[in-house]
């Protein structure tokens, strides 16, 4: 079975990327995504790929799927009604969370009181104890801890989490509950707060695992659905879901832990880049990811996608790695305003979303938007979608007029202010993944994609110095890619939380081959068998006092020969003078230690163009004009589908396809890469 | 005195036309760039109160010293003044004293480090970020002793010096400090965490520059300001009136057994200019509770109000300076003269913005928020672990209710300083001999009202190790008041139980108090007040929270006339009648609810709190 179907679900449209793995032909389709049972769309889409390739369901050997499904039932607040079982004492943990009021002095004036994920009503003590040390202080009570969930049962509670003080360091007292739990809720699942997450941290355990249950239901529901339907088709190969931390798992088991699937979506796009980084020959490249109403950002460096050990979805943060993209809430339909105090021009983050959209879209919005800017600039050809939707340029012209009169400039002036402020907007998100980090976003290129990615990564690029700007191969449908091109992933932490003084190279080491069993035993439940294994391991590590640890990448070996923890000091001393300027002479503490598992992805060929001469004139549409710098420049269009390898096009231009626009800004040149892959440089 | 600035490049600044678009970047770029100072410290800062806590604040300032965008600064101005000596690009500023910078810092333990940024010879701009130490030595852990009568009995006094020349660290006056503390590892890693902060923000400026131009960034700033002050103009002159209003409120005793200490404030418009003036607050106290207030910082809390009540969109910085006139009497409570203890200026620091929310509030009723800003309640605990018999000090910083606002409910046990967290109990109990047996909001603690005053807290500490407690907390006497017929909050109160199961009522002001394995301390913090009549809110809202136990069931029915069972469930007919029988006592039109007169109060606190009445002190 030779082909692979990767499958993104946006909250427009549902992306569709089929891949013959044998000679690496691709088929691509976007289906308006079916927002009330996402997986209409993603039925529909397949049967229709399916059908442009001329192939059966049952040839589609793996199915890999990025969802958006748990994000958005985060974002309505659509999650199931969640029951939460606690130590006595600690019935408001998530009532009074960390106290913390976001913003500055006096911000709990305006701040909303938050309700907290799990309601009060929903929420239960149970009289039992551990020290810090994992001994039990107090037994649990089963007969009290029974009648306590008894009183659920009035609640109609749809899912249970289980959290208990220091249960990090010993899960005994949670599965002693749980056991209680399944007798009194048969019929509803249970998360522990040790299995979801072993870490130190009382409240982030709890919200983390309370956050699993909430979409616990609704992932099940959908996944066990989806996998039905797709079996009905008559796809029978395997059926693996994107975590949020750019790795897969097995749509049966998703079903259990999907609050690792929050940002399953994001992560899509960053393997995507990551997979057609590598065809161009880049290793360093900011990832940027412009949508509708918001722009994801990443940093990949030497071919290894940041991760962080949170993800944040709305106002939620929960301790789940993900990959570490950032958002900001500027995208192709942020509305640009001017308020009349201040008299400074803003741009979002308020958004004209799909309805009405921007003006120029002629669906009845007024509202100026950075899509409307690029209208008025010539960003943007008059029709989109291979001439499908045509845009209305009156109607955005006179959208954009209003702050041109505010500002009192000149309606180009205007449109390039919009656009400027979007793109500092982005550049700031894109400083916090590169500088804020200690990196030099010089040393990056950058590569824009998703609907509106290609027409901002030029100017953002040039802001930072990120060269080349890579315009990927079907950048509308880079997630997708991702999906259809990920490898099988599993990580497993632990907090440790000793110094090196309290502990030796023998005690980690055994850590750690304890550790590797779990997630080799893991993935292998997947399919994948320990010779397509890869392990590695990482510590956490920081100087015993202080917060936040550093993540450094370990061998086994260095423990098992007695000087992994002299190494690690050395490691993290050179890391931390990079990050912050100084070293302390202060003992190192191990806080946590992590193992993670990679199944061998399968290489997917890319295709290769044809080679050119150079000169792109073959797909010229025709001649344009561009707004760039202050002035008006004669430009051209070209279709990106005409394209030769090594072809150079000079800017100012605008290169279209069906799903994307491209800009290469005055002074610039896009060149053709062998895979299609257009990378844009200064003119020199 | 006055510092002398040394710029090798002599060239003045040219003003260059600013254009609104590149203003925004500019502005964006430098708040990103306040960000990155936070997250540097909290990444590399060792002490829980600041890595945890977050109790610590950076500012980046024009080349006047005039705050850009940062909160709770603007120190540069009052350390220019008293610095007589020369900066040079590539120098640290290291200050710690009050009185060597008209309180730009208002107590020894805040470490400030200023640092000039200079492009191209010339001084562009300044990074400056301060961070409260755990501990800088003097007579009790902590160095804020609750007794202490001059500064001198505070900890080390550190006078603006350089902790870096031509960036070299002076590893000796480094070393000099560092002996005089009793966590000096921590000092340390703190005090290079704000180094280190304040280098990433001077980067980011340069490359501002870089990017823009030297002429090009000061102009900016320039501008930046102006906008601000034309903003805040406006807001001045529709939000302040021409006519005098005053507002006045309590510390509840300095520690000494002295009190209450009364702060007055009054407001009025002239022309253009607001003048507030404390005209008719106490003078200063004998112990340790001044507070030092500097006019600047003043006028920033002054204008962060205005913008947060008023009109929450507008952007803050020290723009509006001018706009703003502020009056502190010299000896008084405010400005105490030298050598006056400062250390525990935290409640009157806290009790002048429930001062500013009842001036600002009095004029428009609607945008009062009620009272709340107890003052930031401290934990104490050090010793010698019993095993390793290391030494272990931690300070901790409490929380209690959020007012009742227009906005809607308090939250209940959350923090008003902006960015301050609690400290996870695991953690704790991880590296701390202590356990933490119960942690909660308190039912009925909020003030009832329309808007219900958020709980204050309970947080059971059980000691497993020997050692000393020190407590600083404030509003155990007078109430968190309510506001337009909203109820006061709870009073705070602390118990400690020894193993032996007897009890006492700790002072809220106390030091030296000795703790063994097995006792129990019962920290309990105020409630905020409520907003609007708690007979409009909605009985089904009230049953609620019975159900989730914020509200008691006799709190619902005396406070709120709601008749709810545990179960949640309304008896309609008994709400209403009580609720029309309560409605008889209500007084129309009061917009404060202080609770009883402060003579009442006095005459029913031994009973009522378990503490004897403070004395009233005599000048």
């Amino acid at each position: 079975m030779p082909y692979r179907l990767g499958v993104d679900v946006g909250g427009t449209f549902t992306d569709l990327l089929l891949i013959d793995e044998e000679t690496g032909a691709t088929w691509r389709d976007k289906v308006p995504s079916t927002p009330h049972d996402p997986s209409v769309a993603v039925i529909s889409g397949t049967k229709a790929i399916c059908d442009q390739a001329g192939i059966n369901p049952s040839d589609v050997g793996q199915f890999l799927h990025g969802t958006t499904v748990a994000t958005n039932a985060v974002l309505e607040g659509k999650g199931a009604k969640t029951g939460l079982v606690v130590t006595q004492g600690y019935r408001q943990i998530l009532q009074v969370a960390r106290s913390l009021v976001p913003g500055g002095l006096a911000a709990w004036i305006t701040w909303p009181k938050p309700e907290p994920l799990a309601a009060l009503e929903c929420t239960v003590e149970i009289e039992e104890r551990l020290d810090a040390n994992g001994g039990v202080v107090k037994p649990v009570n089963k007969d009290q801890a029974r009648a306590a969930l008894e009183s659920l049962k009035s609640e109609g509670i749809e899912a249970l989490t289980i959290c208990t003080v220091n249960s990090y360091i010993n899960g005994v007292h949670e599965r002693e509950i749980g056991e209680i739990a399944k007798d009194v809720f048969p019929d509803i699942p249970i998360s522990l707060s040790h299995e979801v997450l072993p870490e130190m941290q009382e409240y982030e355990r709890a919200l983390t695992s309370v956050a699993n249950s909430l979409v616990r239901p609704i992932m099940a529901m959908y996944v066990s659905n989806l996998r039905n339907e797709l079996r009905t088709l008559g796809m029978d190969g395997r059926i693996n879901l994107l975590r949020s931390d750019g790795g897969l798992m097995g749509s049966e088991k998703s079903e259990g832990h999907p609050v690792n699937l929050l940002m399953s979506g994001p992560a899509g796009g960053v393997t995507g880049a990551l997979w057609s980084a590598r065809n161009a020959g880049l290793k360093n490249i900011l990832t940027l990811d412009v949508g509708g109403t918001s722009t994801d950002v990443a940093l990949i460096e030497n071919s290894e996608p940041r991760l962080r050990r949170e993800t944040s979805v709305g106002h939620l943060t929960v301790r789940a790695s993900s990959l570490d993209v950032k958002t900001v809430g500027a995208g192709g339909g942020s509305i640009a305003h001017v308020p009349e105090l201040t008299g400074a021009l803003r741009v979002g983050p308020e958004s004209a979303g799909a309805v009405p959209g921007p003006a120029a879209y002629g669906k009845g919005g007024e509202q100026p938007t950075v899509t409307d800017a690029h209208v008025v600039l010539g960003n943007l050809p008059a029709a989109l979608l291979g001439g499908s939707f045509k845009l209305d340029v009156d109607a955005a012209t006179k959208a954009v007029q209003t702050i041109a009169d505010a500002l009192s400039v000149t309606i180009q002036e205007a449109a390039q202010g919009i656009i400027d402020i979007a793109n500092e907007n982005m550049f700031g998100a894109l400083r916090l993944v590169s500088v804020q980090q200690g990196y030099d976003p010089r040393d990056f290129a950058l590569m824009g994609f998703g609907g509106a990615g290609s027409l901002h990564s030029n100017a953002v690029g040039k802001l930072m110095g990120s060269y080349p700007v890579v315009v990927p191969v079907s950048p509308g449908v880079l997630c997708a890619t991702g999906d259809a091109t990920t490898q099988m992933r599993y990580e497993h932490a632990r907090s440790f939380n000793r110094t090196v003084k309290q502990t030796d190279d023998a005690e980690v080491a055994k850590w750690l081959a304890e550790m590797r069993e779990t997630v080799a035993r893991e993935l292998e439940e997947e399919g994948v068998a320990r010779d397509q294994q890869t392990i590695t391991f990482e510590a956490g590590v920081r100087y015993a006092g202080q917060g936040f640890e550093v993540d450094l990448s370990i061998d086994i070996k260095d423990f098992e020969a007695g000087n992994g923890i002299k190494k690690l000091q050395a490691t993290f001393d050179e890391e931390h003078k990079r990050l912050f300027t100084f070293n302390l002479d202060v003992v190192h503490e191990i806080v946590n230690l992590r193992a993670i598992a990679l199944g061998q992805g399968t290489e997917m060929p890319a295709i290769k163009l044809p080679d050119g001469d150079g000169d792109p004139s073959q797909a010229k549409v025709s001649d344009h004009t561009m707004w760039a710098g202050g002035t008006e420049h004669a430009a051209a269009i070209y279709d990106r589908s005409k394209l030769e390898a090594g072809d150079k096009i000079p800017g100012p231009c605008i290169v279209t396809e069906m799903d994307s626009t491209a800009v290469i800004l005055p002074d610039h040149v896009g060149t053709v890469d062998t895979y299609g892959n257009i990378l844009i440089n200064p003119a020199s | 005195m006055t510092a002398t600035i040394i710029e090798t490049n002599t060239t003045p600044f040219k003003k260059v036309p600013v254009d609104t678009i590149t203003l925004d970047i500019v502005e964006n770029a430098l708040r990103n760039a306040r960000e990155e100072m936070d997250a540097t410290l909290f990444r590399t800062a060792m002490s829980p109160g600041i890595r945890e806590q977050g109790d610590a604040f950076p500012l980046i300032a024009d080349r006047e010293g005039l705050m850009v965008v940062g909160q709770f600064g603007s120190f540069i101005d009052g350390f220019l003044k008293g610095y007589d000596g020369d900066i040079e690009e590539g120098d640290m500023i290291w200050l710690a004293d009050p009185y060597s910078c008209e309180g730009a810092v208002s107590h020894n333990n805040d470490w400030l480090i200023i640092r000039p940024i200079f492009v191209d010879g010339r001084l562009v701009s300044w990074a400056c970020m301060f961070g409260h130490m755990t501990d800088i030595g003097g007579k009790v852990p902590g160095s804020m002793p609750t007794d202490a009568t001059s500064i001198f009995e505070e900890g080390v006094r550190i006078p603006p010096i350089k902790l870096f020349k031509k960036d070299v660290l002076q590893e000796d006056i480094l070393t000099l400090v560092l002996h005089q503390v009793r966590m000096p590892e921590w000092c340390r890693a703190d005090l290079l965490a704000i180094v280190a902060s304040c280098r990433v923000a001077e980067k980011r400026v340069i490359e501002i520059c870089e990017r823009f131009g030297d002429d090009f960034f000061t102009s900016a700033t320039d501008e930046l300001l102006a906008r601000n002050k034309r903003a805040m103009g406006h807001l001045i002159n529709t939000a302040v009136s021409t006519e005098k209003v005053s507002f006045e409120d309590y510390i509840c005793d300095d520690g000494r057994g002295f009190g209450p200490y009364k702060i007055k404030c009054t407001m009025w418009r002239e022309g253009e200019t607001v003048i507030l003036d404390f005209d008719g607050t106490d003078p200063q106290a004998v112990g340790s509770i001044n507070f030092y207030l500097n006019e600047n910082m003043f006028k920033m809390f002054f204008g962060i109000y205005m913008v947060m009540v008023f009109d929450p969109q507008v952007m803050f910085n020290d723009g509006f300076y001018d706009l703003v006139d502020v009056r502190i009497p010299q000896g008084s409570l405010l400005k105490p003269n030298f050598p006056a203890a400062l250390s525990c200026r935290t409640h009157a620091l806290g009790r002048i913005f429930d001062i500013l929310g009842g001036l600002l509030g009095q004029g428009q009723p609607e945008f009062l928020n009620a009272a709340g800003f107890s003052s930031s309640p401290h934990l104490m605990f050090s010793g010698f672990d019993k095993d390793s018999g290391e030494w272990f000090q931690l300070f901790q910083i409490g929380f209690g209710g959020i007012p009742g606002r227009p906005w809607g409910d308090g939250p209940d046990g959350h923090s008003l300083w902006p960015g301050f967290t609690n400290v996870p109990n695991e953690f704790l109990e991880r590296y701390f001999p202590m356990r933490i047996t119960d942690y909660t909001s308190i039912p009925d603690s909020g003030g009832a009202g329309l808007n219900r005053g958020g709980n204050g807290i309970l947080m059971t500490y059980q000691f497993l190790n020997k050692g000393t407690v020190s407590i600083h907390d404030d509003r155990w006497f007078t109430y968190p008041w309510g506001v337009n017929g909203g109820e006061p909050g709870a009073r705070s109160t602390k118990i400690l139980r020894r193993a032996d199961g007897t009890e006492e009522v700790l002072a809220s002001k106390c030091d030296r108090i000795d703790v063994f394995e097995g006792d129990e301390l019962d920290y309990i913090t105020w409630g905020g007040g409520g907003w609007g009549n708690p007979l409009e809110r909605d009985a089904e809202l009230v049953a609620l929270e019975v159900r989730r136990g914020l509200v008691s069931v006799e709190g619902a029915f005396n406070n709120y006339g709601v008749k709810v069972d545990a179960a949640g469930t309304i008896d309609a007919a008994a709400t209403e009648a009580k609720r029309a029988e309560l409605a008889k006592h209500q007084t129309e039109g009061e917009i404060f609810n202080f609770g009883p007169d402060i003579e009442t109060i006095r005459a029913n606190c031994k009973a009522e709190t378990g503490l004897d009445a403070p004395i009233q002190p005599q000048w």
